[in-house]
């Protein structure tokens, strides 16, 4: 499958940039979040805009196998999460 | 431009909003319970708008119905992992944000 090109590879790629951008900013609330959770919730926000960002690439370059590694990227992140919160909760109540 | 262009530019153009919303409202927020809020649900509608821009301009294929997978797991799988991650950080006793204690946030 080939690239797309023109304007739509552009606006794909520009919009991949400006979610990366905004992404960087989220490093912000890791850094300072007073509590743990909120690291936890702005580490999951920066690992689904990364899902968003390989699958914006992916389409902009014409490669379908970068979106197996998208797939992959949004399990591990949604199992990241769930075993933190379960495993930081005393007895572990959550699911 | 064909219809599927503008569609695509449309799309792509609604996703970056709505994560610029989200990050705001994570910076922003005084609380943990209102970041989860913006987290959950801006950055869902965001990546949900920008995963349908990416489908679009593949067309018709195998790609296509992974994108389309890809984008109902995350709209299932976001706001969950933002409801675990808040009902964790109550059962932990943390309070949430009142009007009353102004100055902090």
């Amino acid at each position: 499958m080939s690239a797309v090109t023109g304007l739509v590879g552009d606006v794909l790629v520009a919009a991949a940039g400006a979610i990366a951008t905004l992404t960087a900013v989220v490093l912000y609330r890791v850094a300072r979040g007073p509590t743990m959770q909120d690291r936890v919730i702005a580490v999951n926000v920066i690992g689904s805009n990364t899902v968003v960002i390989i699958a914006l690439l992916a389409a902009a370059f014409g490669e379908p196998g970068f979106l197996d590694v998208a797939l992959i990227y949004a399990l591990l992140n949604f199992l990241m999460s769930i075993a933190i919160s379960k495993f930081t909760v005393e007895r572990g109540g959550i699911i | 431009m064909t219809p599927t262009e503008i569609a695509v530019v449309a799309l792509a153009a609604g996703g970056v909003f709505f994560t610029l919303v989200a990050v705001v409202g994570l910076l922003r927020l005084p609380d943990l319970y209102t970041r989860a809020h913006a987290a959950s649900k801006s950055d869902t509608l965001g990546a949900v708008l920008a995963l349908g821009a990416a489908a679009l301009s593949f067309g018709a294929g195998v790609p296509t119905v992974k994108i389309v997978l890809l984008l109902l797991f995350m709209f299932i799988t976001n706001p969950t992992a933002a409801h675990a991650i808040t009902r964790a950080a109550y059962d932990q006793g943390i309070e949430p944000w009142t009007a009353d204690e102004e100055g902090e946030r």
